[in-house]
Order: structure tokens, then C-alpha cells, then sequence
């Protein structure tokens, strides 16, 4: 028995439109000061306006939202009371809007112990509308809610199935002005969640097709989308990547990419796609001498024939890194311009904290604790895995 | 020889793999907090059986057949038909994916269960380890 759990999903060309037809009084914007200063926030009160909702911005959402910016969003929550939350913004500002509005439907509960089973009892006060713009981490479509804990540095998963949003608004003008950078950032992490909700242990019939579609688009619009920010074709079919990619790993899992990406985001704030899609290809070739088919399939499926074997499953691995070569990503952690005297300080650290990353769990080959060690230290060093 | 599940033997059984397991016993070196698995009655299983099971910075400290789920104190409670118990034991069920399907129950901070993910991957592996003979 699993569960798949979806928003009515609204894509494409003139998805915000949805806005319009919305019925209620204040809807409350959770974001980050980026989305004020580019227009996007007034691009969503204008909707709302049409609608006749009130809005109220809460605009402190940092990256890798923190514990506490949650409990001040729900604070005023529940001081402005809205009968809508609308996170918009890249991953950060909507999972951030997820856990704000469970605080504020339910304040009894702490931040850490919103998990997955039980239930919450939402939608009495509000409904969630989540609105990507990046492409992305797929959090409009899931119920996944990644929180920072400052105190111990360390990166908490978190979320119920009730708390999916209401609808998810995937309109691709709210995407096209992303810089460069982020594009590849935001693009590889679509990857990687479409390679590991394939590939993790937790895979299903319901998500494979998904999974299959994200990794294609990503491979064939990500370096269009990169280059030129005004290819509308490519923005659009890398935002749908991106909302598969999302609905996929979210009914899947992820797996130890995002765990030990996890760990050094978490150390050295590094940006989470850019530390996923780094670990891929070094845990594809951990896993493969064990368990290399679905990672040779995956590649079959992505435009790269292959006679399937260990071999197939490391060639993808390199495919992997050709394209984020191709985008301008580092493949190692010492190319991404970390010291080795701080890596190595924060060794232990991230050693310890993957292993108590959740999405570790589905790993199809488990390592130990001293290879766990090695694939951080190749991964530094940029040698392809070879144990 | 193979120890029949459930019954004293085979939890006590279970506690020795867990003794001798290094992979437990690091990955759970921090770990504080005992259980009762609650192993309820169903088509297969005619009455309910509750195990103490005891662990503490990697080690078990004691395992135990009990009358009830109340006779020895715990901070966690495990709850499952007997059948998702035999697909867990026989590594047919991911016990974190029936925790979230509710198929197990937890009972207990689920925080500090999912700091540990490894751990308790660690403690089916040793149960695996147990020859083990399930009614019919």
C-alpha cells in the first residue's frame, strides 16, 4: 500500500489567470524580498484584486528557511487571519508557506513534529496556493517541507499529505526571469529528482512515468533554457519538468544525492540543486555494482542507448556530469571552490548527519559509515567512484 | 535451529543480533529510549503479544516477552497485525514506509524516530538474522 497525492495543478501559458476566480476575503503571500523587488508579488495582487482578495505580504522567507521564520509567518497569520496562503517563490518560500500554514491551523504543534502520518486537521481556517518561480524544486507539488534548524546546522524533513497545496499555479512567465545561474541550479535539481524518484528504493508504477519525463525534458531544454533566458519553448517545458520531477520524487523519495547534498548545503550554504545534481553521479556509481538497472533504463529512456549493466549505469553517471559541465556546474566539491581544511572539518558532521537524512533510507546500495566517508572525499576531489 | 515468533526465545534471540551487530550499534550509538512492539491478533496471530525491548546507546539492554503493553515502562510503542510484523520481519515492508502508511503505529516522539533512519534499518537486519518459525 503508498499513497500518490497531487494539487490541482494549473499549467502553462496564462496559469495565473486561476487567480482570478478565487473566492475569499485575504489571502497571505509568503515570500522573500526578491519576489517583491522584480514584480512578482504585484503580478499575483493584481489577481487577487480581480478576485476581490486582500493580500498581506510576509516577505521574510530566507533561503533554507529557518524554524523560526515559520513561527513568525504563522504569528501573523494568525494576526491577519487569511482564508488563503499563497507561497511564491522558488522552494525556500513554499515550503516555508506549507509549515506556516500548518502553525497557524495548528498551533499546538511544533515545527519538528509535522510528519507524516496522523492528521492535521487543515483546511478549517485556510486553503494553500503555491506558485514556483524556478524550475525547480517541484515543492508546489508536493507535501515535502524542508526546514533549517540553525541551532544544529542541520537540515529537517518534514510534512503530512494534508498539507499538499490546494492548487498549484505552474505558469511559466513567473519562471522566465530567472538568472543563468539559478536556471542550472533550480534545473539540475529537477534532474535529480526525476533520476532518484526512479531509482530509489521506493519507486512505484504511479511515479516512474514522471520520473522518466522530468529526466528527458531536463536533458534536452536545461542548456537551451541556460543560454538564453528568452527561449519561451524552453522555459516552458523545464517548469513542467520541473512540477514532474516534483510529483514524482514527492510519491517516490528521493535518495542519497539529497542526503549528503543535504549535509553540505547545510555546512556551507551551498544552493541545494547545485549540491544535489553534484553527489549524483558519485552515488549512481556507488550503487552501481549492486544495483545498476534502473539507472541504465533511465538512461535509455533519456536519449542514451545503452547495453544496460554496471556500464550503462556509469556512462549516465557521466552524462550527468557532462551536462552539468555544459550549464557551468561544478562536478567536485573543491571545484565549487570549498577549502579542503573547512571540507575536512565538517567531515564528521556530514558523515553523521546523511546517515540521519531520511531520504538516506532508500538508498539501493546502503553504504557504511567509511564509505559513506569515501564518496564525500571522492565527491571532493572529483574522482568517479570505483568501490 | 529455529526460534518460534512470537515467544520469549525469539525476542531474547533478537536482542543477542543486536548485541553483536557493530552496524547498529553505530549508527544508534546516541540512541535513548525503549520499546513495546505490540503484536496484534489477526487471522494468523489468535492473541495480541507485547515485547519489551530495551535499547540504549547501541546496545540492548534487555528483551522480553511481557503480558501487557503497560507492565514494563517505554517511551516508544509499536503496533501492527501480525501479518505486517511477519513482512517487516521477513524484509518484505520498509518499516519507515509502514509507519507512514500507518500500517505500523508509533506511538513516541516520531521526531527523534526519523533522526535515526539507519538505526532502524539496522535493527531489521538483525531480526532478519533470527531463524525464525511463524505460525501457519
Amino acid at each position: 500500500m503508498w499513497n500518490f497525492v497531487s494539487p490541482r495543478i494549473v499549467f502553462g501559458e496564462g496559469a495565473l489567470d486561476v487567480l482570478d476566480e478565487l473566492h475569499g476575503k485575504l489571502a497571505l503571500v509568503v515570500t522573500d524580498t526578491n519576489m517583491v523587488r522584480i514584480g512578482s508579488v504585484d503580478k499575483v495582487k493584481a489577481h487577487l484584486a480581480k478576485a476581490g482578495i486582500n493580500v498581506h505580504v510576509f516577505d521574510r522567507v530566507e533561503s533554507d528557511p529557518s524554524v523560526q521564520t515559520t513561527l513568525r509567518g504563522a504569528e501573523i497569520a494568525r494576526d491577519v487571519q487569511p482564508d488563503w496562503i499563497v507561497g511564491l517563490g522558488g522552494g525556500s518560500p513554499i515550503d516555508a508557506a506549507k509549515a506556516i500554514w500548518v502553525l497557524y491551523e495548528r498551533p499546538d504543534i511544533e515545527p519538528a513534529a509535522i510528519g507524516p502520518f496522523g492528521e492535521l486537521g487543515l483546511r478549517k481556517k485556510a486553503r494553500l496556493i503555491t506558485i514556483p518561480t524556478t524550475s525547480g524544486t517541484g515543492a508546489e507539488a508536493t507535501w515535502a517541507i524542508v526546514l533549517t534548524d540553525t541551532n544544529e546546522k542541520r537540515k529537517m524533513g518534514l510534512g503530512n499529505m494534508e498539507n499538499v497545496a490546494d492548487i498549484a499555479i505552474v505558469d511559466p512567465e513567473m519562471a522566465a526571469g530567472m538568472p543563468p545561474r539559478l536556471t542550472a541550479d533550480t534545473g539540475l535539481d529537477a534532474l535529480v529528482h526525476g533520476v532518484e524518484g526512479y531509482t530509489c528504493s521506493w519507486h512505484t508504477d504511479l511515479t516512474d512515468g514522471l520520473c522518466i519525463q522530468a529526466t528527458r525534458l531536463v536533458f534536452k531544454y536545461l542548456v537551451r533554457a541556460v543560454s538564453d533566458g528568452h527561449d519561451s519553448e524552453a522555459r516552458e517545458r523545464m517548469h513542467n519538468a520541473a512540477t514532474c520531477g516534483g510529483l514524482g520524487f514527492g510519491n517516490a523519495m528521493a535518495s542519497m544525492a539529497h542526503a549528503m547534498g543535504h549535509c553540505l548545503g547545510s555546512a556551507f550554504h551551498f544552493p541545494h540543486g547545485r549540491a544535489v545534481s553534484l553527489f549524483l553521479p558519485y552515488t549512481i556509481e556507488f550503487s552501481a555494482p549492486q544495483a545498476p538497472e534502473r539507472f541504465a533504463e533511465l538512461a535509455v529512456y533519456a536519449g542514451f542507448p545503452n547495453d544496460g549493466g554496471e556500464k550503462g549505469a556509469r556512462d549516465f553517471a557521466q552524462h550527468i556530469r557532462d551536462l552539468c559541465r555544459q550549464v557551468g556546474n561544478p562536478t567536485s566539491i573543491s571545484e565549487a571552490g570549498i577549502g579542503r581544511k573547512d571540507f575536512e572539518g565538517q567531515l564528521d558532521k556530514m558523515v553523521n548527519d546523511a546517515f540521519n537524512d531520511t531520504q538516506m533510507v532508500t538508498a539501493v546500495r546502503a553504504p557504511s559509515v567509511e564509505e559513506a566517508r569515501q564518496i564525500f572525499l571522492y565527491a571532493y576531489e572529483g574522482r568517479p567512484v570505483d568501490f | 535451529m529455529a526460534f518460534k515468533c512470537p515467544s520469549d526465545e525469539w525476542i531474547k534471540e533478537f536482542g543477542k543480533q543486536v548485541n553483536s551487530s557493530k552496524a547498529y550499534e553505530e549508527s544508534a550509538k546516541d540512541w535513548e529510549g525503549d520499546f513495546i512492539f505490540i503484536m496484534e491478533a489477526d487471522n494468523t496471530l489468535p492473541k495480541t503479544f507485547y515485547f519489551f525491548v530495551g535499547l540504549l546507546h547501541g546496545k540492548s539492554t534487555d528483551t522480553a516477552l511481557v503480558e501487557s503493553e503497560d507492565v514494563r515502562p517505554a517511551q516508544f510503542r509499536l503496533a501492527a497485525s501480525f501479518t505486517t510484523w511477519r513482512k517487516i520481519i521477513e524484509g518484505k515492508l520498509d518499516p519507515i514506509q509502514a509507519i507512514m502508511t500507518g500500517k505500523l503505529k508509533l506511538k513516541g516522539n516520531l521526531a527523534k524516530v526519523l533522526r535515526y533512519p539507519k538505526a532502524a534499518k539496522e535493527l531489521v537486519n538483525c531480526v532478519m538474522q533470527v531463524p525464525t518459525e511463524f505460525p501457519s
